[in-house]
C-alpha cells in the first residue's frame, strides 16, 4: 500500500516532484509577498510616527490611512 | 479620467479578507491534493503519471486567464487613463508568472515519461515559454523603470502585445502538428475526460484560483500602503 502510494508503478518520482515543485512555488511566492507587505507596513508606521500631531490628524481623516493603521495594530497583536 | 472604484472601500475589504481567503485556500488545496494524489484513478494508458495533470492544467489555465485579464486592463489603462487598472494588473502579474513557470516545469516533468523527453520545441510549449517571457518583461518593466508614468505605459504596451500570443497558445494544437495533445475539455462540445478525473481537476483549479486571489490581495494591499506612504511625505 505505502509502496504503491510512493512508487506509483514507477512514476512516483515524476508525480511527487511535480507536486512538490508546485507547493514550493506557492510557499515561496506567499512568503515573499507577505514579507513585502510587512516591510511596507513597518515603513508606513515609522513614517506615520514621525508626523506632527496636526499632520497625523489630517492623515487620519483619510479612510485608507485609518484602515492601514488598524491593520498594522491587529497584525502586531 | 474618472474613478471607477472607491479605493478606500476596496482596501478595507481586501485587507480584511486575506485571512479568510488563506483559510479557504488551505482547505480546498488539502481536498484537491487528497483527491488528485490518492483518490482519483490512474489512467489506462499513462498510469499514475496522469496525476501531474492536476497541477499542470490548472496552472496553464490560470497563467493564460491572468494574462488575458492583465491585457484587458492594460487596454483600459490606455483608453480611460485610470491608474487603478494598472494597480490591479500589477498585483495580478506575480501569481500569473508563477503559474506559467509551474505549467512549464510540470509539463516538462510529465513529458519525460510520456514522450521520452524533458523538452521539445513544440508549438504549444514554445508559445507558453514566450508567454513566460512576456510576464517577465511586464514584471521587470515595473521594477526597472523609475518613472511611474513611463512604467505604466510600457508595461501596458507589453501586456497588449503579449495578448497576441494567447490565441496562438490556445489554437497551437489545432493549427500545427504538435507533440502536445489536443484539448480534452471543451466548453462547446463533448469532453473526453471521465468525471472521476474532472472532479479533482476542478477542485485543484479552484485551489489555484484562490491562491491567485490571495497573492493578488496581498500585493494590492502592499501597493496601496506604498502609495499612502508616499502621500504622507506630501502632507
Amino acid at each position: 500500500m505505502i509502496n504503491e502510494i510512493f512508487l506509483m508503478n514507477g512514476y512516483g518520482a515524476y508525480v511527487w516532484s511535480a507536486f512538490l515543485f508546485t507547493i514550493m512555488c506557492f510557499a515561496s511566492l506567499y512568503l515573499l509577498t507577505k514579507l513585502q507587505l510587512l516591510r511596507e507596513q513597518k515603513k508606513y508606521i515609522a513614517k506615520f510616527g514621525s508626523l506632527s500631531e496636526a499632520k497625523s490628524a489630517i492623515a487620519k481623516e483619510q479612510k485608507i490611512n485609518k484602515e492601514i493603521l488598524l491593520n498594522t495594530l491587529i497584525s502586531k497583536i | 479620467m474618472f474613478n471607477l472604484f472607491d479605493l478606500g472601500k476596496i482596501f478595507e475589504i481586501s485587507s480584511r479578507s486575506v485571512k479568510y481567503v488563506f483559510i479557504l485556500f488551505i482547505i480546498v488545496l488539502t481536498i484537491g491534493l487528497t483527491e488528485s494524489l490518492f483518490l482519483s484513478p490512474e489512467d489506462y494508458k499513462q498510469s499514475h503519471s496522469v496525476r501531474i495533470m492536476y497541477v499542470h492544467v490548472p496552472a496553464a489555465w490560470m497563467a493564460l486567464g491572468i494574462f488575458a485579464v492583465i491585457a484587458f486592463l492594460s487596454f483600459g489603462t490606455f483608453i480611460f487613463k485610470n491608474k487603478n487598472f494598472s494597480l490591479i494588473s500589477k498585483s495580478l502579474a506575480p501569481s500569473g508568472f508563477i503559474f506559467n513557470i509551474i505549467a512549464l516545469i510540470t509539463g516538462s516533468i510529465w513529458g519525460k515519461p510520456t514522450w521520452g523527453t524533458w523538452w521539445a520545441w513544440d508549438a504549444r510549449i514554445t508559445s507558453m515559454l514566450i508567454l513566460a517571457l512576456f510576464y517577465l518583461m511586464y514584471l521587470l518593466s515595473w521594477r526597472i523603470i523609475t518613472n511611474k508614468n513611463s512604467a505604466n505605459k510600457i508595461s501596458s504596451l507589453i501586456a497588449i502585445v503579449g495578448a497576441i500570443n494567447l490565441p496562438i497558445i490556445k489554437f497551437s494544437v489545432n493549427w500545427w502538428n504538435t507533440l502536445h495533445q489536443g484539448p480534452s475539455l471543451k466548453i462547446m462540445g463533448d469532453t473526453t475526460i471521465h468525471s472521476s478525473m474532472i472532479i479533482p481537476l476542478a477542485i485543484m483549479t479552484a485551489a489555484f484560483a484562490l491562491f491567485s486571489l490571495l497573492i493578488f490581495l496581498m500585493k494590492f494591499n502592499t501597493e496601496m500602503i506604498r502609495i499612502k506612504s508616499k502621500g504622507l511625505d506630501r502632507l
